[in-house]
């Protein structure tokens, strides 16, 4: 995964969740941060693909349980070129 | 993107109020509107919240459809145009028993403006999947069924509540089931969908307060190809693609500035690089770029948007650092400008901060600080008006000047969902106030003055003709108002049918222009006396004697019906000073002063006198 790439999602989710983005890795998920929940994780799902201009399908949201997975999912679609 | 971040939350630490408000307002034009800068801006705006002037307002969304990603960027554009909202979502598809029984959480929540966002698959199936199973292939029926609905709806709504409805229109699918053969059908997918908004619109007609929201014009705007993502649909019931979000956020809030009554009255624009492009003190008249042809045409559109704002009642100025000869040359010439000087209400060009432009402005304009938009190409300027005018709405151009117009046209401070035909002339009526300016002071004395303005008033009771204007009187006036009560269309409508209340408008000419409606009276009759639950005129009349006039008028009403006492409070708000004085120099007397105001009386064994300088048309001689 490229710190890029990584530099961007965990800035869009600790706008989201409201937590100091130094707070957080790739581990960071729904069990460890109380903010997130089913609609927190939705915002950041749509928030991801307006910043990456993706759409995503239904089974990569199923597997995204944590931000290093989302970053990943995020970089084999778009190779992080996307990103304005 | 993080330094931004942490140079609001410095600001916010130390207190730099203005400057943390400013790169609020700067995050979103850069970053733009999405799920992120959304949730940063609503954590500090919440922090902010008691220091920056907002105006609480109350929102329902009953939906048909996924909305929990939208309400944070509907908050977030919300509080950056100077709204607090509290944002109630109903149950998922739980609309039509919401919005039918009386004792439902939609009511309970008590909003000032609902929501129904309904698609046509949830609504209509038929209409958008399964057009080409119909049994019915003319479509009557489900027309039928749709519109009957629409109508229950809006009738159990207004039984249950007085808040402001908005409705919307239903999208057609991106391709219609038959192909290009829908449009020769005698009643094909696109043409039946089409009879169903008609038919909504026609509703909002109907109803006070009831409006529509043109979803099918919104997502064609943006495109179709573009509006779904089917994915989204099918696994989060989402309506639109992510990258959509903020335009149905915008869209909402579009019709929730004009409803809650914070949006601009007057609009005050830079020249150079704004009006044209260049700049006139060093590239001359005929060096900027201003034409119907290439980059030119870009500014000439910007200007055609501001003409248009004009047919709104929004007032145009300039507020401009440059030398007035070179500025008023290219006004009053230059063959490729469509704002002549006389659009222009008030004028600044001189080498002052744009601040104190601004507040002249205000003061020649008589609008409070808060009616005022002000746009500049120049970053700078907007931040420092932002910083030291809190109440100035400052709106941010983007780099490219062919987007200047666009945002204008989907700037929500200037939306308005009622006109009246005092809006559509009020550039006209500012240009006549500047004759009358002339002729005062060339008149010996203020009599000399009041008197060869030849005043004629007409007052009358509020009728269907006149409703809008004046719910639109008490929700806009700030100064000459003795209590401020903001009534919409319906509350009108409904305290003019109460017994012993009378809701009166004033109409007044002169020799310059007929000023049209430009006050209300609302009084409310009990035992001897007559109260004065609303008492206001428009500030371009104040000081002429027609609120003397207006007041002998209730008060030889009230006595005819008995009455022996006008009584009526004056609560004062930061706005209403011009009309602390009303009572006192009208022989009243204070009755007793409480925290929020005072309560006044008048004895009407004391005669009102009318000015002898206005002359009166009863409403049957003024017009037919």
């Amino acid at each position: 995964m490229s710190g890029q790439v990584w530099e961007q999602v965990a800035g869009i989710a600790a706008d989201i969740l409201g937590v100091k983005k130094s707070s957080l890795d790739a581990n960071s998920g729904p069990e460890h941060i109380e903010a997130w929940d089913s609609v927190q994780h939705l915002n950041l799902v749509m928030a991801l693909e307006s910043h990456f201009s993706l759409q995503f399908d239904p089974e990569e949201m199923d597997r995204m349980t944590t931000l290093g997975r989302m970053a990943e999912i995020v970089e084999a679609r778009a190779g992080g070129t996307h990103a304005r | 993107m993080s330094d931004r971040r942490a140079q609001i939350d410095r600001w916010i630490e130390q207190g730099a109020i203005g400057e943390a408000r400013s790169g609020l307002s700067e995050l979103l034009w850069a970053e733009g509107l999405s799920n992120a800068t959304a949730a940063f801006s609503i954590a500090r705006y919440e922090k902010l919240r008691p220091h920056i002037p907002l105006l609480a307002y109350r929102v329902a969304i009953l939906r048909s459809f996924t909305v929990e990603p939208l309400v944070p960027m509907l908050r977030a554009a919300a509080f950056a145009h100077g709204l607090d909202l509290t944002v109630q979502v109903g149950e998922f598809n739980a609309y039509a028993q919401e919005i039918l029984d009386g004792a439902s959480a939609l009511y309970r929540f008590e909003p000032q403006a609902v929501f129904l966002a309904v698609d046509t698959r949830s609504l209509a199936p038929e209409l958008w999947s399964e057009f080409a199973e119909m049994t019915d292939p003319s479509g009557a029926a489900v027309v039928a069924r749709v519109n009957q609905q629409y109508h229950d709806w809006v009738r159990a709504f207004r039984r249950h509540s007085d808040a402001h409805l908005i409705l919307n229109t239903l999208a057609p699918p991106v391709r219609p089931a038959f192909g290009i053969y829908d449009g020769q059908a005698r009643s094909g997918q696109y043409q039946t969908i089409e009879e169903v908004n008609r038919q909504i619109r026609a509703i909002t007609r109907d109803y006070r307060g009831v409006y529509v929201l043109e979803y099918a014009a919104l997502v064609a705007r943006h495109g179709q190809e573009n509006w779904y993502d089917e994915r989204k649909w099918l696994s989060v019931r989402l309506p639109c693609a992510a990258a959509q979000l903020p335009r149905l956020a915008c869209e909402w809030l579009r019709y929730l500035q004009p409803l809650s009554g914070r949006v601009a009255k007057v609009v005050v624009v830079d020249l150079d690089n704004t009006l044209w492009g260049g700049v006139v003190g060093e590239d001359g008249p005929s060096g900027i770029r201003l034409s119907e042809e290439l980059s030119g045409a870009a500014y000439r559109e910007f200007q055609r948007a501001l003409l248009d704002l004009t047919r709104r009642g929004i007032l145009l100025a300039i507020a401009s650092k440059n030398n007035p000869a070179d500025a008023l040359e290219v006004l009053e010439r230059h063959p490729g400008m469509l704002l002549r000087p006389h659009r222009f209400s008030a004028t600044r060009i001189n080498w002052n901060e744009k601040t104190s432009s601004l507040r002249e402005i205000a003061a020649e304009l008589n609008v409070g600080l808060d009616a005022l938009a002000f746009v500049d190409d120049n970053p700078v300027e907007r931040h420092r008006v932002r910083v030291e005018l809190p109440e100035v709405m400052v709106i941010d151009l983007p780099e490219d000047s062919w987007q200047f117009a666009t945002s204008i046209r989907d700037c929500p401070w200037f939306e308005r969902l009622s006109l009246s035909e005092e809006d559509r002339h009020r550039g006209a009526y500012y240009a006549a106030e500047q004759q009358r300016a002339v002729l005062e002071t060339s008149c010996v004395t203020r009599e000399d003055f009041l008197r060869s303005l030849q005043q004629v008033v007409e007052i009358a009771p509020v009728n269907p003709a006149t409703l809008t204007r004046v719910a639109q009187l008490t929700q806009k006036t700030n100064q000459f108002n003795l209590t401020t009560r903001r009534y919409s269309e319906q509350q009108i409508d409904e305290l003019a049918r109460q017994p012993g209340c009378h809701v009166l408008s004033i109409r007044v000419k002169d020799r310059y222009s007929d000023n049209g409606l430009v006050g209300v009276a609302i009084t409310c009759d009990r035992a001897d006396v007559c109260e004065l639950d609303t008492f206001l005129l428009s500030c371009r009349v104040i000081g002429r004697g027609v609120e003397t006039a207006f007041l002998a008028h209730l008060a030889c009403e009230a006595r005819l019906r008995g009455k022996t006492r006008l009584e009526g409070w004056f609560l004062p708000t930061k706005k209403n000073s011009p009309a602390c004085e009303f009572y006192s120099t009208h022989g009243f007397q204070m009755v007793r002063s409480e925290p929020q105001g005072a309560l006044w009386a008048l004895d009407l064994e004391v005669q009102a006198p009318w000015p002898d300088w206005i002359e009166r048309l009863t409403p049957t001689e003024a017009r037919p």
